[in-house]
């Protein structure tokens, strides 16, 4: 159906593509014989996660000692990290979600992948607090369930467990949501397959069939579900702000702290969907699909979220003045100018100061800038927490307390080793199921396909100068 | 899975206009389609078929529902009757402090229960085998499918064929 498309509307799928290319272009990634690059980039990885893994059983065995926290600093590490992670998982669900509610047909692009790194993401975000509770064998404990132990319930008037709820709401509906929509596109795997290859596709299909009933449910059921991980995305973030924010820690006891963690969620999880899908668009040629107009609008995103996270900070230096609370005046001093001002400098930097480029179209263009860009918004997010967390507990109350945090080896290993868990999932997905919505893209092509497109843009620009020329006939 | 044959006369598209079109001057000629497949949702088909809007968000708001309660009341017997705790100086009964439980397993519990109800009624589930007329059902062809189990498939073969099918074939399923 040749939909009516504005003609300014920027094509949203390049190459003149047939249904037919669609697949055949889509499906290809799983079906040859892995490339050179990939079974490099998955070697490293194998081996990042390998280390995650020795690093993690010697924190189980050994316990949390071999972590450099001390009486002062409780969180280091490991909490700014499930907190980037966490962030980091934002993105997808926001395209795949929000972006749906709002009708934006770019996302049919970047969803699939986005989804994919939100469970992944979560799933090392999910790590940390399960590991820096020390004795992993009875994390179950956070679980309500009747117990021989009084029955001794959770807290559930405390934000810890609130995290607990959101998070695990969060990863299954993010998976949820990621397979449905996955569905049909294994089952168009599964139609070009054979043997053993389809055998497997045809269980992961679920049996899809195509039907009209079907489909409509399918519609039915995305909206719906993209309506409730909408408010449980903002809600996940807001609750991770609340293990900081309902404490009596001056740095941390503010009410700005919710929206401000939810922008700059949104914010890394651009930054990160970026870095992974110009990469991805490149080794797997999906430069049709993943155009320039859907880094443009993604660069666009950053650049607000980024401008927000900018505003916030400078509100929390504000307030921290005008409040004239000693306590917090100095937490934001000792942020800007204490023994960690490098984590700071490196924070405003990147999350403030460099995203404001992209006012530039050039810049919000061009694949190079952004993919450094990206990567430094994910450094700046990662100081971030850093700095909320480190920095604000290493000069607490008591200066004959006051201490400094470097990591040890162990807890740089775990987070290199969530890198590698990140990677090393992220590479089986391109291997193994369509990186971006095959179904949803035929659904557009028709409206937001270049040929399409170009053919509305011709004919309006031949109606304009038409209508022009009446009017000078008749003038 | 079914217990008798089916056999089924089916015709493939290559466009969605097309599927249109040939769906309306079925209706018109009164002939009974069985299904009709797509790689993607047609927009527009389902009033011609006679669907009627999918009751999956009533199931959503009923399970949503379920979550809420569960949360609420479940929270409300632990902390007021089975073992009351004071914590923070908040008294037992303390709503304000349980919302973001009650939300999540609002929201949980409706994800949960309409991705089920999703998969059941439409009998699919890992490892189902559902019949497939044709593999490019899931590629680039439309499909429209009559059944002709008790009667002589010509008919619809001319139909098909009159209204531009570029594939017609019949299946027994």
């Amino acid at each position: 159906m040749s939909a009516i498309t504005s003609p300014i509307r920027e094509p949203l799928v390049q190459g003149n593509k047939s249904y037919h290319d669609i697949t055949v272009d889509l499906c290809t990634p799983t079906e040859r014989t892995p490339t050179r690059a990939w079974v490099i980039a998955f070697i490293i990885a194998v081996s990042a996660l390998t280390l995650g893994i020795v690093c993690i059983l010697i924190t189980i065995w050994v316990g949390i000692g071999t972590w450099n926290l001390n009486r002062t600093i409780g969180w280091g590490w490991d909490i700014t990290n499930f907190v980037w992670w966490i962030g980091i998982g934002h993105a997808g669900t926001l395209i795949s979600a929000i972006l749906l509610l709002f009708r934006q047909k770019w996302r049919t692009g970047v969803n699939r992948a986005a989804e994919a790194m939100t469970i992944f993401a979560v799933m090392c975000a999910a790590l940390f607090p399960a590991i820096h509770v020390g004795r992993i064998w009875i994390v179950f404990y956070f679980f309500p369930y009747p117990n021989t132990r009084g029955p001794l319930w959770p807290n559930f008037d405390s934000p810890l467990l609130w995290d607990l709820f959101a998070i695990s709401t969060y990863f299954i509906v993010s998976l949820l949501f990621w397979y449905t929509g996955l569905i049909p596109d294994f089952a168009t795997v599964r139609d070009r397959a054979r043997g053993l290859r389809q055998k497997i596709y045809s269980y992961v299909a679920f049996g899809w069939t195509g039907s009209a009933k079907h489909w409509q449910r399918h519609e039915s059921l995305s909206l719906i579900l993209a309506g409730l991980a909408t408010p449980l995305v903002l809600s996940v973030h807001t609750i991770v702000s609340f293990d900081f924010a309902t404490s009596v820690i001056p740095g941390w006891h503010t009410t700005i702290f919710p929206p401000y963690f939810v922008a700059g969620a949104v914010f890394s999880g651009f930054a990160m969907v970026q870095t992974l899908m110009i990469i991805t668009r490149k080794v797997l040629n999906l430069q049709d699909y993943i155009t320039r107009a859907h880094i443009e609008s993604m660069n666009k995103v950053i650049l607000v979220t980024g401008t927000i996270v900018g505003v916030a900070y400078l509100t929390e230096l504000f307030i921290a003045w005008y409040s004239g609370y000693v306590y917090e005046q100095f937490a934001f001093f000792n942020r800007a100018l204490g023994p960690y001002w490098w984590a700071y400098f490196g924070m405003m930097t990147c999350n403030v100061l460099s995203p404001q480029l992209f006012w530039f179209k050039k810049i919000r263009r061009s694949i190079t800038w952004t993919f450094f860009m990206a990567v430094f918004v994910n450094i700046g997010m990662w100081f971030e927490r850093f700095v909320i967390i480190a920095t604000t507990l290493a000069r607490d109350y008591l200066p004959s307390s006051w201490s400094f945090y470097v990591p040890s080896m162990i807890e740089v290993g775990i987070f290199i080793g969530t890198l590698g868990i990140f990677f090393t999932f992220f590479l089986i997905f391109v291997r193994v199921a369509p990186v971006v919505a095959i179904a949803e893209i035929k659904h557009i092509v028709t409206s937001a396909g270049n040929q399409y497109v170009d053919d509305n843009r011709d004919h309006h620009e031949e109606l304009v100068a038409e209508t022009i020329q009446k009017v000078e006939q008749e003038s | 899975m079914s217990v008798a044959n089916k056999n089924i006369v089916y015709g493939l598209y290559d466009a969605p206009e097309q599927l249109l079109s040939a769906v309306k001057e079925a209706n018109a000629d009164h002939l009974d389609i069985w299904d009709v497949f797509s790689p993607f949702p047609v927009h527009g088909l389902d009033p011609l078929l006679g669907l009627s809007e999918s009751r999956l968000h009533i199931g959503g708001f009923i399970f949503g529902l379920t979550g809420t309660l569960t949360a609420f009341l479940g929270i409300t017997w632990i902390f007021t009757r089975d073992w009351p705790q004071i914590f923070g100086g908040k008294p037992y009964f303390s709503i304000p402090a349980w919302i973001p439980i009650i939300f999540e397993l609002t929201v949980l519990f409706s994800a949960i229960g309409m991705v089920l109800t999703f998969f059941i009624v439409n009998g699919q589930g890992p490892g189902v085998n559902n019949p497939i007329l044709d593999t490019r059902i899931t590629d680039d062809k439309f499909c429209l499918a009559f059944d002709a189990t008790d009667e002589d498939g010509g008919k619809y073969r001319a139909f098909l064929e009159k209204t531009g099918a570029s594939v017609v074939n019949e299946k027994s399923i």
